[in-house]
């Protein structure tokens, strides 16, 4: 029982970086229009930012430095490189171009930092115990639940009542009529795609402290968090949410009863859904296609 | 079309022909090896294959490494646990990635656009980690090696293909194949509706046209003979890994159609060549080889988003 626990936990710890990473890749879906295979590398850009900043920030500052940085990079990427794009609509140039921004991005990191793991320090109180039974609910992975629903319920309030959060979810809707109502819309595009950076880059802080820093570490978590959208419904965040902790909790539960299967496992939710809703669990009729 | 041009075109392809026919001569003296081209043809079904849905029914699929994958675990399995034998290797290895396809398509044939890609894209993985994790039958993340490909028998003869030059042709015999295939398929009124789905998926519909079945037979019939593709490759290096899965793989084919023209029938395997050679040549001069192709990715979307051949098409149209 205790083992079950214990791999849940560590499936909702997953899960909760799954559900970040697809929170991004959903607003930048949603509103930019493209698949963001670089999302990976915005993770990879915040973790090990925050590495190299936290000797001089120290680690709570090396936290909000690390998706900075990402978000920043995110900005200037945006502007140079995806948004000449925009005025082809076929997804496919920009899944193109985020797709080799992927592989520069791991390939420098690699040439950068090396190929070799590295540890990512986080402050000794942290590391301890919150319960001798439960002892694998360490400080630092109530942080990070913590974090993430602080993270999650303020974009949710920023999207529901800010000026900036209306005008998202408007252009989601209809870019055009936005625009014409004076809204300036590369603006708003280039200020989205910056938040769905930063919330990679969280999602990469957060990680480096539990899974340690690598230059794939990007890569294999990307994927998960396209399932975690198909699953949770294109075009609704709070269905990507759900969705990536559906998928870490399920392949955490996995892990007790047969390891070998819990990375597939994931993808088998995401047939099984795609067979019963074929829209995801909260997706919309007509979102997107 | 002129009689000009018509003999134009005759003799065009008369040349290509005899330069695949002739390639293990003259490859080597322009600086290549035989394998290499091999890997061209084997590559150049793949992203033909790939175009018919990907250029010709507008299906953006980014998850075709699986059924090359697939091809390529089945030939190898099969040779290796059973039977030596090269055309049966083929045919198994093709019809479980053209049967897995097909299977699978119904999922995203009413699909469009982003969903479409997203899903592929996630399909794709479910197989790749299946390879890595089940890794008793398939070699896990090491790959499937240990098997090799056999000696065909035809009649009383029996021609040795251990050799590379000797194999070539084998591949190039399934690459005229899936050629003509290909090219009967798109002069099908099957093919016209492909094309015509591409450019007006919405009056297609009006006409009472069953558009998610054409776009099921494209997906289907273009993962059965990337399939193909995959087993000649398992069969060229008598080895396969995981990375014959990987979206990485998937993205490759994509960019290569791209970087020759998506709109032209030969499009894709000049993006092929081109690939190839310089995925070959910049891993031997350079360890940030993956940013170069990176890099590779960017400009071309940036500046050749039609493709080579796009542009030179597009060019001789204003001449017509």
């Amino acid at each position: 029982m205790q083992l079950l626990l214990f791999n849940a936990f560590n499936g909702l710890i997953q899960g909760v970086f799954y559900a970040l990473m697809a929170l991004g890749l959903a607003l930048i879906l949603s509103l930019n229009s493209v698949i963001n295979m670089a999302h990976g590398g915005f993770l990879v850009i915040g973790a090990y930012l925050a590495y190299t900043l936290a000797p001089y920030l120290g680690f709570w500052g090396a936290l909000v430095a690390g998706p900075l940085g990402a978000a920043v990079i995110g900005l200037v990427v945006e502007r140079f490189l995806v948004r000449p794009l925009y005025k082809r609509p076929d997804p496919l140039y920009t899944l193109l171009l985020t797709f080799g921004l992927a592989l520069i991005i791991e390939d420098l990191t690699r040439t950068i930092w090396g190929a070799q793991g590295l540890p990512f320090q986080i402050p000794d109180i942290l590391n301890s115990s919150v319960s001798s039974v439960l002892f694998f609910i360490t400080g630092y992975r109530v942080l990070v639940v913590g974090i993430t629903l602080l993270v999650v319920l303020g974009l949710w309030a920023m999207l529901r009542y800010t000026r900036l959060g209306i005008r998202i979810r408007a252009g989601t809707l209809d870019l055009e009529t936005v625009s014409s109502l004076g809204v300036n819309i590369y603006l708003l595009r280039a200020l989205n795609f910056a938040l769905g950076c930063l919330l990679a880059g969280l999602a990469g802080v957060l990680a480096a402290g539990i899974l340690g820093l690598t230059p794939p570490m990007g890569s294999s978590l990307i994927m998960p968090s396209f399932v975690a959208i198909i699953v949770g419904g294109v075009g609704s965040l709070v269905g990507a949410v759900l969705g990536g902790l559906i998928i870490g909790v399920a392949a955490g539960i996995t892990t007790t009863y047969y390891p070998a299967a819990s990375d597939a496992v994931i993808y088998l939710i995401m047939l099984v859904v795609l067979v019963l809703r074929p829209r995801g669990l909260l997706g919309q009729e007509g979102l997107f296609e | 079309m002129s009689a000009a041009r018509r003999s134009l075109r005759v003799a065009g392809s008369a040349v290509f022909w005899l330069a695949l026919l002739t390639l293990p001569l003259w490859l080597t003296h322009v600086g290549g090896y035989t394998a290499l081209g091999t890997k061209i043809l084997v590559y150049g079904i793949a992203a033909l294959a790939l175009n018919l849905l990907l250029g010709f029914t507008g299906g953006l699929s980014f998850g075709h490494a699986a059924w090359f994958g697939l091809g390529a675990y089945g030939a190898g399995m099969t040779l290796k646990y059973l039977a030596p034998s090269t055309p049966l290797a083929i045919l198994v290895g093709t019809v479980v990635g053209g049967v897995a396809a097909t299977l699978l398509g119904p999922l995203v044939m009413r699909r469009r656009g982003i969903y479409f890609a997203m899903i592929t894209i996630a399909i794709g993985q479910l197989f790749y980690f299946i390879a890595v994790r089940w890794n008793n039958v398939t070699g896990g993340e090491d790959g499937l090696a240990g098997f090799e490909r056999a000696p065909l028998h035809i009649g009383p003869w029996v021609y040795d293909i251990h050799h590379d030059a000797k194999y070539y042709y084998v591949v190039l015999a399934c690459f005229a194949v899936a050629v003509v295939i290909m090219k009967l398929l798109l002069a099908s009124p099957l093919g016209h509706t492909w094309v015509a789905i591409r450019e007006n998926r919405r009056r297609l519909q009006f006409l009472g046209v069953r558009i998610d079945l054409y776009i099921w037979a494209a997906f289907a019939i273009s993962g059965t003979l990337t399939a193909l593709a995959g087993t000649l490759n398992a069969l060229l290096f008598n080895f396969t890994s995981p990375q014959d899965l990987h979206w990485i793989l998937s993205g490759n084919f994509v960019i290569m159609i791209v970087l020759g023209g998506m709109r032209k029938f030969w499009g894709p395997l000049i993006g092929v060549a081109i690939f190839v050679v310089a995925q070959d040549y910049l891993s031997s001069v350079t360890d940030n080889w993956m940013t170069a192709i990176g890099l590779l990715f960017v400009l071309i979307v940036l500046l050749f988003p039609k493709g080579l051949l796009g542009m030179l098409g597009r060019r001789g149209k204003e001449a017509a």
